[in-house]
């Protein structure tokens, strides 16, 4: 039979990769050729379908059946029974958390159904090695259409009209910036696509330039028309290594195709890409320090203006965008500005990538319209807090963001909306909390972060945000005072206030809007020295109930820090100042007299 | 379709527009799978015995019909045992919005029949007796 009427897609992306997805490959096709079907039935290596916690994934189409944690050893009967008979293997099929049931249809998972994917149209679909098939999905038409039916600003003007705002985290109109960056003349402009990625967490744009590199090629070049730029750059963290080589062998075929080089299409624009590896550090995503990264300076950010569009890379006009906002750009050209327009809400247009992670149940990446609710994302995608929990908070906007409680579980997601909220959008991680999170425990990590990665150029970020830090250690050791809370409060805004870029004006949000959210978490912790989810170890106390305590002081004897007193048939007491928390005196109770509080 | 580096230049927009036309059959299987529900559905029956009576054999002549047709907006997927055995190959045909119908001994001249009346005008011809209008373990 020369028709081929199965495609088998199975997960080439990091997640799935790592877990072994490339032998399911070499098992599918080597089982396919033994059963005789090599001509009927195509075996394709696709990018990133976003469930990377329930890879490797294999995909069957067309009938759209979804195999989740496959491995090798389930090739031989992916073949014979849902490839040779119609029978799907349904140990293999994803279950439903809420109703226990096996789903085959990727399109009836909740996971998927409240999903719409533009930046990820590709990712899971194509095989990202192949630019014929990028190809045939339109691919590179709309640098065509750019270059064939419009001017340079009818371009910008396209992208103006469609909405789009920067997805790196500041939400800066696109349009708006192409517009800028074309303004000014000059002999050499540059492109730059920040593939930084430091925000903890994300990893939606390695999914883009791992399973569509080639919408990343044309929106660049596209940009490249627009602001009259023959140069890109994609400023990439070397710690992506498949990624790094999807856009290499992406950029190779591009220029093999003709597609990148010179005279595009037989046009007089021409346009090639460079790509220059970062050493994975945040601030070097920001963009004047990534700018100076590239000319093999310290990445350390310089003040704005000049911002990029006016001198950037080599002092030249540069564009920086975020790769997840070029991976809209060919789908603005091919369906219309006011398409993409007519997705969102008033000044949030399109979709945004989330990297939902956390106490949810469907862990991954999700791409949503703007303006779906925080409660869609969480309850209905997530499929709802694990293990029957009580949903606590959600932080987005990673490092620079903050916690959204619930009272916002309704209020619909967009630029706006989260900086309302106390938060903000950034790059797009979502991790979920629930009640046995502890808010100062949250505040510490990222702000752990941020000292981390400081650049140390200015005070206020580097001294600043490291004694913000040892006050949060203070507080969740019980060691500091409602007073601090204060203190806390104030540094925070000096920090905001006085920082040169970004990070450091930024690191203070987690603390501030934990403060804001949770005062009464942070209260117990420095009043009653007690953490009410239970998290901060110092403050844990082992406490014996008198009523349960029958006196037989074997307590006593096991505790290494002679803690316990008592007579002997009456009740005991822990000295708290004296316990090490070994827990020695808990394991060895028979009467249940003594717990953890 | 690894081949792609002995793919030629594209020097013009016309070129692109032939590549593309060149390579649409690369992915329009999945195309389709994603917009299943807007396009007729063949399944074929797969089971032990329809393999017998020569499902696979159906399958091929079926795709090779739609091919010298031109019928585009046609997909074609397996299924498993539909209980059928007496009258293998046994096809279901869901056209969009609609109740499925199964068509048994789907094999020589039935198949035409089958493109000439249900699938191109959604019609059931006399001698065309549907098995039923559900499969058993749908
Ligand atoms: C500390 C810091 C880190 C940043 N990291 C990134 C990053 O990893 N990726 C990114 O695209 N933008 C990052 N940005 C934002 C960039 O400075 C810049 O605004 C963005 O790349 C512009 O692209 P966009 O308009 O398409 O969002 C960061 C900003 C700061 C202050
Ligand atoms: S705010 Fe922090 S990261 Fe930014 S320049 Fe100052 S020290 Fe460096
Ligand atoms: S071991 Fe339990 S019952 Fe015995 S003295 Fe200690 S707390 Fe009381
Ligand atoms: S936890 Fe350890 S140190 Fe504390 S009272 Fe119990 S046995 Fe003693
Ligand atoms: S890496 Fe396979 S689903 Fe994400
Ligand atoms: S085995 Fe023949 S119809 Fe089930």
């Amino acid at each position: 039979m020369a028709n081929v009427r199965m495609h088998v897609l199975v997960c080439g992306g990091t997640g799935c990769t790592s877990s072994r997805s490339l032998e399911i490959v070499d098992a599918l096709r080597a089982e396919i050729k033994a059963q005789g079907l090599a001509e009927e039935v195509k075996v394709v290596i696709a990018g990133c379908f976003g469930f990377c916690e329930k890879g490797p994934i294999v995909k069957i189409s067309p009938d759209n059946t979804f195999y989740v944690q496959v491995t090798p050893e389930d090739a031989k009967e992916i073949v014979a029974e849902h490839i040779v008979k119609g029978r799907k293997v349904s140990r293999l099929l994803y279950v439903d958390p809420k109703t226990t049931e096996h789903i085959s249809d990727s399109k009836h998972m909740d996971f998927y159904k409240k999903q719409l994917r533009i930046a990820l149209r590709n990712c899971g679909f194509l095989d990202p090695e192949n630019i014929g098939e990028y190809i045939a999905r339109d691919g590179y038409m709309a640098l065509g259409k750019a270059l064939f039916e419009m001017t340079p600003k009818e371009v910008v003007d396209e992208v103006k009209k469609s909405g789009l705002r920067g997805r790196g985290g500041g939400g800066f109109p696109t349009g708006l910036k192409w517009e800028i960056a074309a303004s000014y003349k000059a002999d050499q402009k540059y492109v730059i696509c920040n593939a930084d990625e430091g925000d903890p967490g994300a990893f939606m744009d390695r999914s883009v330039l791992e399973g569509d590199p080639h919408s990343i090629i044309e929106a660049m070049a596209i940009c490249g028309y627009a602001i009259g730029a023959s140069k890109g750059v994609v400023y990439i963290r070397a710690e992506y290594p498949l990624a790094v080589e999807r856009l290499q062998k992406a950029i190779v075929a591009a220029r093999e195709t003709g597609l990148l080089g010179n005279n595009i299409l037989g046009s007089d624009f021409s346009f090639d890409i460079d790509m220059y590896y970062g050493a994975g550090a945040f601030v070097c995503g920001e963009e004047t320090a990534l700018i100076r990264s590239l000319q093999s300076e310290r990445g350390e950010p310089t003040s704005k203006p000049p911002f990029p569009a006016e001198s950037g890379f080599w002092g030249k006009p540069s564009n920086v965008n975020n790769v997840e906002t070029f991976a809209n750009i060919p789908v603005i050209f091919l369906k219309g500005a006011e398409w993409f327009a007519s997705i969102g809400t008033a000044k949030s247009k399109g979709t945004k990538v989330f990297a939902l992670a956390g106490k949810v149940n469907n862990v991954g990446l999700v791409e949503v319209p703007m303006g779906t609710t925080l409660r869609e994302v969480i309850f209905d995608i997530g499929g709802g807090i694990r293990n029957g929990k009580k949903f606590k908070a959600a932080q987005t906007g990673g490092p620079s963001g903050g916690c959204l409680t619930e009272k916002f579980l309704d209020t619909p997601i967009d630029y706006d909306n989260l900086i309302a909220a106390g938060s903000m959008m950034g790059s797009g991680g979502m991790i979920v909390l629930d009640e046995d999170d502890c808010m100062v425990n949250v505040a510490k990590f990222y702000l752990g972060f941020t000292v981390e990665e400081s650049c140390g150029k200015c005070t206020p970020c580097r001294v600043g945000n490291k004694r913000m830090l040892e006050m949060l250690e203070k507080i969740s050791e019980g060691k500091a005072t409602e007073k601090d809370l204060g203190r806390l409060r104030e540094l925070a805004g000096i920090i905001k206030d006085t920082s040169l870029c970004g990070l450091g004006q930024t690191a203070p949000n987690p603390v501030l809007s934990t403060l804001d959210n949770f005062y009464d978490e942070y209260l117990a912790h420095v009043r009653d020295k007690r953490c009410p989810a239970g998290k901060c170890k110092s403050l844990m106390q082992y406490v014996i109930d008198p009523a349960k305590c029958k006196g037989c002081t074997m307590c006593a004897k096991v505790c290494p820090a002679g803690a316990i007193s008592g007579k002997v048939k009456e009740p005991h007491v822990i000295n708290q100042d004296k316990c090490v928390k070994c827990g020695a005196c808990f394991a060895t109770c028979k009467f249940g007299a003594i717990s953890k509080r | 379709m690894k081949g792609c580096a002995v793919m030629d230049k594209v020097k013009s927009l016309d070129d692109l527009r032939k590549m593309k036309a060149a390579m649409q059959n690369a992915t329009e299987l999945r195309e389709k799978g994603q917009n299943i529900d807007k396009l007729i559905e063949v399944k074929v029956s797969m089971a032990t015995c329809g393999i017998a009576a020569g499902a696979r054999e159906t399958m091929a002549a079926m795709m090779d019909e739609a091919t010298k047709r031109g019928i585009k907006n046609i997909v074609f997927t397996q299924s498993g045992c539909m209980g059928y055995c007496h009258s293998e190959p046994t096809v279901t045909i869901v056209r969009p919005g609609e109740e499925p119908v199964t068509f048994g001994e789907v094999k020589g001249k039935r198949i035409t029949e089958i493109f000439d009346s249900y699938i191109l005008k959604g019609e059931l011809v006399d001698g065309i007796i549907p098995l039923s209008s559900k499969s058993i373990h749908d």
